[in-house]
């Protein structure tokens, strides 16, 4: 018989083996610049996008900020040195065929969001959900788009929204992350290809989920996706966005900004499902996800909530946060991080409050399994006039076998004396009395483990459109099914 | 016609580290019966519950037990309960966002799949739910709460009885199932083990008072003491430990071991 601690391993062992689904690799022609990072490749990129001059200055003074940068060493990673040089910043699927139309997308392409489980037909697509799907640097299709124009929301590809609305982007584009904000923010404003637009008119909601979906294709190649979110007065908008990409033994770069803009009234709730390939369990390959999210409750009773679900991705650099600047804005992070194998993640929130009455929650729930390491990193800052404001947080780690780690680094600076924050954190095994209860009642190991985790991160997954909490309920399990703690 | 034994426990000998809990323990339960288990704290009484549904950490080192003429120590916990064994726990965990229906449609619908059967139908699940809960007094807002969590300890007992009476076992063992429970609580738990009491099923009773027997009525009393079975009689056993307390016991079992 095996003895506790070998059955342990054991199941460990089983769960360390699953595949990763979305591994597959299609054989799609790309059209791709040679690898390396200089001014030309950068002219370069603005001028196969026909982008307008104010646009190329913006990606050359941030390159030259970001000549200038170091990368940050402050998180608890272990960051292998990378060559930017030997990346590949444009990669475009080159169609077999001559499409008919602008709408018309290469089939090859259509049947690698099929089998994705993203069907990019309107007709087959999930009722109440738009879709912009992007193929390594550019967007091959966004659906709806005609019904959402129809309420004055536009919703397309960010290089399309530089053409069709430079005004919008001009205002806005590094408004909210200044493209010398940090090292990867920076290397994104010099290089961004797509990722998508949102604009919400005055008092809309939108009738539909926005969502975009991220997949990395080509080899060598990063992804540095820009998304720019704007919701004028009282409108609202829910905007999803999902990402994989294929198996492969070298580490892929994608370094991705996001900027939300939250007027008077108006609400933005963001999730994100992140399911960027981990790499194996050895640690080789995956993706490393660098990514600048930030929100601004620009007016006043503004709300921008973000939740996150990340399972993928060798190495993790996130932290989606909010400034509250107008009087009795709202923000909240609820963020479920999964990490198995070597998997390395730090991630968090900054609230910063600004304004009067300001309200803030996050609820974090970390889960380490295998040799992975999981930190939560986050800041809640309370400037002098924000008075009578207010910030709740909960961190909660979830510990499973003996290998991880999982590490809280929470940091509180507040300002005024009117101000409450409260911090929880709990750090937790899988407890042996909940298994064998679950068992005594039939259940095996194995769904009763999936069971707990599920309930352990109920409250973030809650927060998740329904279309996609499924979804995400599922993927934590194959990324931890079976491991006990 | 003598019904073939439910579960048959032959000279058990378990032990937790190096420590002896259990020291040759024998224990015959039949289909219809009820058993109860009484003893002084630390003679081994939740241990037997424990080994016979097979929790971690408790290694047999002799003897056997035969549930329904299979080799019990075999099967794995999830098996055992597969099989109809239900142990109401002294102490259920909390599990923290996990609801209560969630819980019981997995654990109905993991004995449906045990027996070849397709998940049970919502509507199904719901009405039987109901029905449940209505039999041991239960309001039908706990079914949206999280397992066991903020539960006061009589609800959580209750909640025991009402996961018994979902999952219909065969061999119930409840294991002081009356700690720590107000009269009404205690009277709630017994009319459910009463109402679910039938020809088919058996119930091992652990209890170390006098009181939950007043309540349910078993045939059989075991007195359990240095990790055996040390006296067996009816009803009437339970009541003369009530009166003179298991002083007494003691002092037979060491004259008998000293005789020995």
């Amino acid at each position: 018989m095996l003895s506790k601690e070998e059955h342990q391993d054991k199941v460990l062992k089983e769960v360390t083996e699953q595949e990763y689904k979305y591994g597959f690799q299609s054989d799609i022609e790309t059209e791709k610049f040679p690898p390396g990072l200089n001014e030309e490749i950068i002219r370069k990129i603005s001028e196969i996008r026909q982008e307008p001059e104010w646009v190329l200055e913006f990606r050359l003074k941030a390159y030259h900020a970001w000549l200038k940068m170091e990368e940050p060493k402050w998180a608890h990673l272990v960051i292998p040195k990378i060559n930017f040089n030997e990346l590949i910043y444009y990669a475009k699927p080159k169609p077999k065929k001559k499409l008919e139309s602008l709408d018309e997308v290469d089939p090859e392409i259509l049947e690698v969001y099929e089998k994705l489980g993203i069907p990019l037909d309107e007709q087959k697509a999930l009722s109440g959900v738009a879709v912009d799907a992007v193929f390594d640097s550019v967007s091959v299709k966004t659906t709806f788009q005609k019904e959402l124009k129809e309420r004055g929301i536009i919703f397309c590809p960010i290089s399309e929204a530089i053409r069709d609305y430079p005004d919008l982007v001009k205002q806005y584009l590094g408004s909210v992350v200044p493209y010398s904000d940090n090292y990867y923010a920076a290397l994104n404003s010099a290089v961004f290809t797509d990722g998508s637009f949102v604009f919400i008119p005055k008092g809309v909601r939108s009738p539909m989920e926005l969502s975009s979906y991220f997949r990395i294709n080509s080899a060598g190649t990063g992804q540095f996706e820009r998304t720019l979110v704007i919701v004028e007065e009282g409108g609202y908008v829910s905007y999803l966005e999902g990402c994989t990409a294929p198996q492969r033994d070298e580490n892929q770069l994608h370094a991705a900004v996001v900027e939300l803009i939250a007027k008077k009234d108006a609400e933005i709730k963001y999730s994100t499902v992140q399911n960027w390939y981990p790499g194996d369990k050895e640690g080789k390959g995956g993706i490393f996800n660098f990514v600048t999210k930030r929100g601004i409750c620009k007016g006043n009773h503004s709300k921008i909530s973000w939740t996150q679900v990340e399972t993928g991705s060798a190495i993790t650099w996130k932290y989606p946060s909010t400034i509250l600047k107008g009087d009795n804005s709202i923000a909240e992070f609820y963020s479920v991080a999964v990490t198995n194998n070597h998997q390395q993640a730090d991630t968090g929130t900054k609230m910063i409050h600004i304004g009067k009455n300001t309200k803030s929650t996050i609820i974090s729930k970390g889960i380490s399994a295998g040799k992975s390491q999981n930190s939560y990193r986050g800041l809640v800052d309370i400037k002098r006039g924000a008075i009578n404001s207010r910030n709740y947080s909960v961190c909660d780690s979830l510990l499973m076998g003996d290998q991880c780690g999982a590490h809280t680094f929470p940091y509180i600076d507040v300002e005024n004396r009117s101000s409450i924050v409260e911090h929880e954190a709990t750090t937790s095994k899988i407890s042996e009395e909940q298994l064998f209860y679950l068992q005594q009642r039939g259940l095996d190991e194995e769904s009763a483990v999936n069971m707990i985790v599920n309930g352990y991160a109920k409250e973030v997954l809650n927060q998740l459109p329904m279309e996609f909490a499924v979804e995400a309920q599922k993927l934590l399990e194959i990324s931890l099914e079976g491991s006990v703690g | 016609m003598k019904k073939k034994p439910l579960l048959q426990i032959k000279n058990l000998h378990a032990k937790i580290g190096d420590k002896e809990i259990i020291k040759g323990l024998n224990l015959t339960i039949n289909p219809g019966e009820v058993h109860a288990i009484m003893g002084p704290n630390g003679t081994g009484k939740s241990t037997l519950a424990n080994v016979i549904t097979g929790k971690e950490g408790y290694e047999v080192t002799d003897g056997e037990i035969i549930y329904k003429g299979k080799n019990l120590l075999d099967l794995d916990p999830e098996e055992r309960a597969l099989e109809g064994i239900f142990l109401g726990f002294q102490y259920p965990v909390e599990i923290p966002g996990v609801s209560m229906t969630n819980f019981m449609k997995a654990a109905i619908d993991a004995q449906r799949k045990y027996k070849g059967q397709d998940p049970i139908k919502p509507g199904e699940f719901l009405k039987m739910y109901r029905e449940k809960q209505k039999m041991v007094n239960m309001p039908d807002k706990m079914k949206n709460r999280s397992v066991n969590e903020g539960f006061s300890g009589g609800e959580k007992k209750k909640n025991e009885i009402f996961q018994m009476a979902m999952l219909q076992p065969d061999l119930a063992i409840l294991d002081e199932t009356d700690s720590g429970l107000d009269i009404d609580a205690l009277k709630a738990v017994a009319d459910g083990v009463n109402k679910l009491r039938n020809n088919d099923n058996a119930f091992l009773v652990i209890t170390h008072y006098q009181r939950l027997l007043d309540h349910i009525v078993p045939d059989i009393v075991h007195v359990m003491y240095d990790g055996k079975i040390v006296k067996t009689g009816d009803k009437n056993l339970a009541k003369e430990l009530e009166e003179k307390g298991y002083a007494w016991i003691e002092e037979e079992y060491k004259k008998s071991k000293q005789n020995a």
